[in-house]
């Protein structure tokens, strides 16, 4: 016989072998969806194990909360049609009949069944899907299907993971050569629920030879588990770090560049925030199809709305204060309430709910313990772009030129002909607008609220006199150095306390460095 | 000079006029005045704006019936701005300024702890609406939500059963303040009793308001892989609730792995969350929306029909009921019956006259003040968060539970008895 064919026959005859126990009878239906967790689990699973094809549609039904039961009996409604469950036949649930209610548990063996029963499936790649559902499903009652699930796959990748199932369920076996060859092969594992399964193992394991396979994959699936934690350690503290550069750029210009002690700042973003709110009900309402995209549109409306604002601001109060920081500082904090009440009186005090679009939510796995959620993705790559962008603007444009040239020496550049009152509010305004940006990343995490400002205003001054005041490159190193060590001292000492010693260390970091991470050298235009 | 002066006092009026925006003025002799002290902005305006919301609409429905002793009610609405201080603050200005007769508010314990002196010192009334840690009874507060043996000893022992997952390993995770920190202190004891080793507990905190849970998800993931199953009880509060719902979900935490059950999210804080990862994720309450009786669908519609009316933000489109609301509206039905047996708003005489209330609750059972400790009888729920944002009740206690506020598995609680001590006069 040819190889070729030998996974078919053995197929064919195992679904001959199970036909006389292969239909659902509505008792046994009436059983796996009523009753008692434990016998709705041992009926479930005495059906599986014969390989029982017609429990698909019905176990899937129980999954999308479209049964109810009376009288010993199932009713299955889909598309408004309901038929009694294991005979097909149409009818009406009696007034009488109850929801099915599945718990936890229940879900766990029902998915776990139907994945098990999808081990069969011609597709590679729903045969792929059903082996990853079936990881933390495995049990003795699978392990006659995982069988002849191994003997008739033809895909390697497949066949190796099904391996892997296989040890899992083996590793509780009663004969010591088979827990010795599953401890085997879990070393190979990459999976967080391995080391769980291992730890408990190991401690009930009573022969020597075994524990120490046990602890040979122990170590090898820790080895591999500690790179994932690592990563995942790294990519929270560069997601922090990016939030953290994005809080602070628009800092750094009004603040670094212009000297303007600007208190507004965390008010300026909450703005960004809420035009992102606008937008977005605004796509809701005249747009629903293209809802997803409506951040496209919300990242120049916040930095617009933001900008304008900042502007506004320039004009009115700040530019009568440049040179007298005490008092810029205690104006600025004025308008900080004030933005804050009049946002209060707008969309009032209440958080407003921003909606991350779908293809934000969920995450990339990357390592079986390690998913990148997709909005701190997007928001990595966002501020960097946003990062490129301000770096570009101050130092190949004209007007970072002037910018860079009014804030070293206004007067000389009055001399030359620059328009400095321009220049000014522009500078401002393009603080205010990435302080916009930021607020529109902001509402893709976090709350937004009226008070969304005064829980980033210390972190981005934090950032800023770190990194050294009149720096970009200081800014960035300071976020992504800040985000990494507050996560380190999180995972260690929890988050109240990581906060304070964070607090603790740019005090006395700023002690002994006043100037920040880097000083710009040379000459300064007002010494 | 006198224009200044009368400068100020136009301001001073404006200020007074301003305060009292929410108070109908209304013949003073012929009103009851009731006392609103709800947070409505910071951090925990998402949990407490709607208790103020259901106080009106009690105050609104005893009103049409006729009010109380032929005199009607007139609420008096004000702001703490969950901002603790000013809880005792306004608190004080409501019973030494407006002579309110009983008030209804708080959901933080910090925020009650801070008001508590002020109502034993002015003896006035407070009905506070929201499960919390006991460890407390004050002859002056009526506590309508659930002691710990209400909720979270009831919910961790599902967790251990063979139905909530069997599990063996807990991480308690809160917000760092006196409820979360009391109740881990119960449930650590509680632990210990049932056998779980301190290796196998994980305590984290974070601070009010905290919005990056990336951090404290990952060590969830990290502490679930190093031994047996694994379950979180979250006293989260207020909005941080939101972005740590959402981290949960992004980074693929099933409640099939590891289940996450919350002492302080229901129906309204998981409005605009996406809900579809989270199915399965639990909460333990005295209520949930989802309890069919015909108490309940009188109760909701009641809400949806107010919230219709008075255009409340997001609950004329989608009216929510929680549990807190539900013992909000108990509090208040049980003191307007207090009142009326003791045909006065006396402190005192309100305080002897509620023992023993009894009210059809809408979680569909007669609900009881207990005779002597100030807590209600109420029956345990809980339930999975469905993927509509709905609870499924998943687990039940069989009749209501009598409150145990000196929580026994406290060392130091030993021959404490659950009544108040009455000061000497």
């Amino acid at each position: 016989m040819r190889p070729l064919f030998r996974p078919l026959l053995l197929l064919l005859a195992a679904l001959a072998f199970s036909h006389p126990a292969r239909a659902l009878t509505p008792e046994q239906a009436g059983k796996i969806a009523a009753g008692d967790s434990d016998d709705r689990v041992a009926a479930l699973n005495e059906r599986v194990a014969a390989g029982d094809a017609d429990l698909v549609p019905f176990v899937q039904a129980l999954l999308d909360d479209a049964v109810k039961t009376a009288g010993g009996k199932a009713y299955v409604t889909v598309d408004g049609k309901t038929t009694i469950a294991g005979s097909g036949e149409a009818a009406t649930a009696p007034a009488d009949a109850e929801d099915v209610v599945n718990n936890n548990r229940m879900r766990r063996e029902l998915e776990a069944a139907l994945a098990a029963l999808g081990l069969f499936a011609k597709d590679t790649a729903q045969r792929a899907k059903a082996v990853a559902a079936l990881k933390d499903g495995a049990d003795e009652a699978k392990l006659p299907l995982i069988e002849k699930a191994l003997a008739a796959e033809t895909d390697a990748g497949l066949k190796a993971q099904l391996t892997l199932l296989r040890a899992k369920v083996q590793i509780g076996a009663s004969d010591p050569a088979k827990r010795v060859a599953a401890a085997q092969a879990l070393a190979a594992s990459a999976d967080p629920n391995t080391r769980s399964l291992l730890l408990e193992q190991i401690n009930a394991e009573q022969d020597p030879k075994v524990k120490a396979a046990i602890q040979a994959a122990l170590d090898s699936v820790q080895g591999t588990l500690a790179w994932g934690e690592r990563l995942g350690l790294l990519f929270t503290g560069a997601s922090l770090g990016s939030i953290l550069l994005l809080v602070a750029l628009g800092l750094a210009i009004t603040y670094g560049l212009m000297g303007v002690i600007n208190m507004a700042h965390g008010e300026l973003m909450m703005i960004g925030a809420y035009a992102t709110y606008v937008v977005q009900n605004l796509f809701k309402l005249y747009l629903p199809g293209f809802f997803g995209w409506y951040i496209v549109l919300a990242v120049p409306v916040a930095f617009l709305a933001s900008a304008v604002v900042g502007a506004v601001l320039e004009r009115s109060v700040i530019r009568h204060l440049y040179g007298r920081p005490l008092e810029t500082l205690l104006a600025t904090w004025g308008i900080s309430l004030v933005l804050m009440q009049t946002v209060r009186s707008l969309f009032g005090a209440q958080n407003v709910g921003v909606e991350n679009p779908g293809w934000m939510s969920g995450g990339l796995q990357v390592l079986p313990n390690l998913v990148l959620p997709y909005n701190r993705l997007a928001i990595l790559v966002f501020a960097l772009a946003v990062l490129v962008g301000v770096a570009a603007l101050i130092g190949r444009t004209r007007l970072g030129l002037f910018v860079r040239g009014v804030t070293q020496n206004r007067r000389m550049a009055s001399c030359v002909g620059v328009n400095t009152a321009r220049i000014d509010m522009l500078a401002f305004s393009l603080g205010a607008g990435i302080a916009g940006l930021a607020g529109c990343a902001l509402s893709q995490v976090g709350n937004v609220g009226p008070d969304l400002g005064q829980g980033y205003i210390v972190d981005s001054f934090m950032v800023v006199v770190l990194g050294g005041v009149g720096q970009l490159a200081g800014t960035v190193y300071a976020a992504l150095g800040l985000g990494i060590l507050n996560k380190l001292l999180e995972g260690w000492a929890g988050a109240v306390l990581a906060k304070i010693m964070v607090l603790v260390f740019i005090v006395v970091f700023i002690q002994k460095r006043p100037q920040g991470l880097f000083a710009i050298k040379g000459r300064s235009a007002e010494a | 000079m006198s224009t200044t002066r009368r400068h100020f006092s136009a301001a001073l009026s404006a200020i007074a006029l301003g305060t009292s925006l929410y108070a109908v003025p209304a013949f003073a002799q012929d009103t009851i005045k009731v006392g609103v002290l709800h947070s409505l902005s910071g951090t925990m305006a998402i949990s407490e704006t709607v208790l103020k919301d259901t106080v009106l609409m009690a105050i609104d429905e005893i009103n049409a019936k006729g009010g109380v002793l032929g005199k009607k009610l007139e609420p008096v609405v004000v702001d703490p701005a969950s901002n603790w201080p000013l809880f005792a603050e306004k608190a004080r200005q409501l019973i030494s300024n407006d002579k309110v007769a009983v008030t209804f508010g708080c959901w933080t314990s910090v925020s009650r702890k801070s008001v508590l002196p002020v109502y034993e010192e002015l003896n006035s009334l407070l009905f506070y609406p929201v499960q919390y840690e006991g460890e407390e009874l004050s002859k002056n507060v009526f506590y309508t939500g659930a002691a710990p043996n209400q909720q979270a000893i009831p919910a961790v022992e599902y967790l251990m059963s063979k139905d909530g997952g069997s599990a063996k390993r807990f991480v308690l995770l809160g917000t760092d303040y006196v409820y979360p920190r009391t109740t881990n202190k119960i449930l650590r004891a509680f632990l210990k009793s049932k056998g779980v080793a301190d290796a196998d507990i994980m305590e984290d905190y974070t601070p009010f308001g905290h919005s990056d849970y990336q951090g404290i998800i990952a060590k969830i993931k990290k502490f679930a892989s190093e031994g047996k199953k694994t379950a979180v009880v979250s006293t989260i509060n207020g909005d941080s609730n939101v972005p740590f719902y959402k981290e949960l979900g992004n980074q693929g935490l099933k409640a099939t792995d590891v289940p996450v059950v919350a002492f302080s999210v229901g129906e309204e804080e998981l409005r605009g969350v996406d809900t579809k990862p989270l199915v399965g994720h639990l909460a333990a309450w005295n209520y949930f929306m989802s309890i069919k009786s015909p108490a309940n669908t009188e109760f909701v519609k009641k809400w949806s029909d107010y919230a219709k009316a008075k255009g409340i933000a997001g609950h004329k489109d989608k009216p929510l009921t929680n549990d807190p609301m539900e013992a909000t509206y108990i509090g208040i039905m049980m003191w307007k019956q207090a009142v009326e047996k003791a045909k006065s708003t006396d402190t005192d005489k309100v305080i002897a006259a509620m023992a023993g209330q009894t009210f059809p609750a809408p979680g569909g059972f007669m609900s009881t003040m207990d005779k002597e400790n100030h807590h209600l009888h109420k029956p345990v729920f809980i339930g999975e968060i469905k993927a509509d944002g709905q609870f499924n009740v998943v687990w039940k206690t069989k009749g209501p539970v009598v409150a145990d506020p000196w929580s026994d598995y406290i060392p130091e609680n030993k021959g404490k008895k659950n009544v108040p001590e009455m000061k000497k006069k």
